[in-house]
């Protein structure tokens, strides 16, 4: 039998490859068949959660919740060091030296990634702004947030700190950023669903163990972190409430 | 809870006796210095039911001026300001009693007398159907609710 294995849409387009590496290394490390099947947005990928069709998920962590509560999943694996964050910038040439300094009707533009835009939002709130203070422009990649701030066609954008690093220097260099979240807590994690339950322990040992071989080793390099970190239950339900605290 | 000791305080105080839920009481010294927001950061803790604190990350440490030891094992009540009305934790306590989530703007009280204004949101956290505790987190503020606050609260004694 061949199970399901995703990954939330918001990745980085550059560690594509290393997800179809990594689903090898790991058919091979749990003598499984996992198929990798990509989903271009969150509506397709939360049709086939709600489907059952998921049996393994690296997933974002707004989606977290609706995985544990409703679907049963059950965390396995984070990536170390590697936590979500989020930062709001402007156009170089902005008058906005502050997010304080942005009015009621700023253009913000965001992408679909949940937990980023949840992030960016509450960055916002100094200024009170909220979803219906201000016009929400939405992009499919940061790369297009990047170009409405330089075009002027947005006053300020939302990103993920790591696909903004992952920018350009030049598009870099024609932003500025207000500010950056430091919240450490909030983190992708490799999730596993009810059919595969009976696996969880013996997955996890072999994620956690990864990066003492050479070859799984290699794995994480193209994903561009160390080594996976075990997340207990308890874990995740702290991120799930936190999450839910934040929605809010 | 002790007494908060004058020796910790930064600045000119003042001392008020603070009367908790329980009946028992403290006596604090509070200054007129505020603590900015920190930008982009979340503070976090959580506590088990009776509000008494299990966790707490670097920026509630760093906020509140306590250590993290001075910290775990106290009740929450510890960051309890004066000026915050005694009918705003009432509504906290019976809207996560009852399974909800609790938001409001909150003024705490640093060790060393000063203070920090918060949005803050409080869950409760349900393992397996049982209330285990709450998870509190606070996030900066926009300053024209923190006047709306300032200007309400003395009316709510």
């Amino acid at each position: 039998m061949t199970s399901i294995f995703t990954v939330s849409p918001d990745f980085t387009p550059d560690h594509l490859s290393g997800w179809f590496i990594f689903n090898t290394w790991l058919q091979k490390a749990m003598d499984m068949h996992l198929h990798l099947q990509l989903y271009d947005d969150f509506d397709s990928l939360h049709r086939a959660v709600a489907s059952d069709e998921i049996d393994l998920i690296y997933a974002n962590p707004y989606d977290a919740a609706m995985l544990v509560r409703d679907k049963g999943f059950k965390p396995l694996v984070k990536p170390e060091g590697k936590a979500d964050e989020a930062l709001i910038a402007v156009s170089e040439s902005s008058p906005f030296q502050s997010v304080e300094d942005l009015p009621p009707g700023t253009r913000i533009a965001t992408t679909g990634d949940p937990d980023v835009h949840l992030m960016g939002m509450i960055m916002l709130e100094p200024a009170d702004l909220d979803a219906g203070s201000v016009s929400l422009k939405h992009c499919e990649s940061y790369v297009l947030v990047a170009k409405e701030l330089i075009k002027g066609t947005a006053d300020a954008g939302i990103f993920l700190l790591e696909a903004f690093q992952d920018m350009t220097s030049v598009t870099r260099s024609r932003l500025r950023v207000l500010v950056k979240s430091q919240i450490h807590v909030v983190h992708h994690a490799l999730m596993i669903g009810p059919r595969l339950a009976a696996h969880r322990e013996r997955m996890a040992k072999a994620l956690t163990e990864m990066h003492t071989c050479e070859k799984g080793a290699g794995v994480l390099a193209e994903l561009a972190f160390p080594r996976w970190e075990a997340v207990e239950d308890e874990d995740m339900e702290f991120m799930i409430d936190l999450m839910d605290a934040l929605n809010t | 809870m002790k007494d908060m000791n004058p020796a910790d305080i930064v600045g000119e105080y003042r001392e008020q006796t603070l009367t908790y839920h329980d009946g028992t009481s403290r006596k604090v010294l509070v200054t007129d210095i505020e603590t900015p927001y920190p930008e982009g950061r979340l503070i976090v803790s959580c506590t088990d039911p009776d509000g008494i604190i299990t966790q707490c990350n670097q920026s509630f440490v760093e906020m509140s001026g306590y250590t993290r030891e001075e910290l775990i094992g106290m009740p929450h009540c510890i960051l309890r300001h004066p000026d915050m009305p005694p009918a705003a934790y009432k509504d906290l306590w019976s809207t996560v009693q009852r399974g909800e989530k609790w938001q409001g703007f909150v003024k705490n009280l640093r060790k060393d007398g000063g203070y920090y204004w918060v949005k803050a949101t409080v869950v409760p956290n349900v393992r397996q159907g049982k209330l285990v505790g709450f998870t509190s987190v606070r996030r900066k503020p926009s300053r024209r609710k923190v006047e709306e606050c300032i200007a309400l609260y003395p009316t709510l004694f």
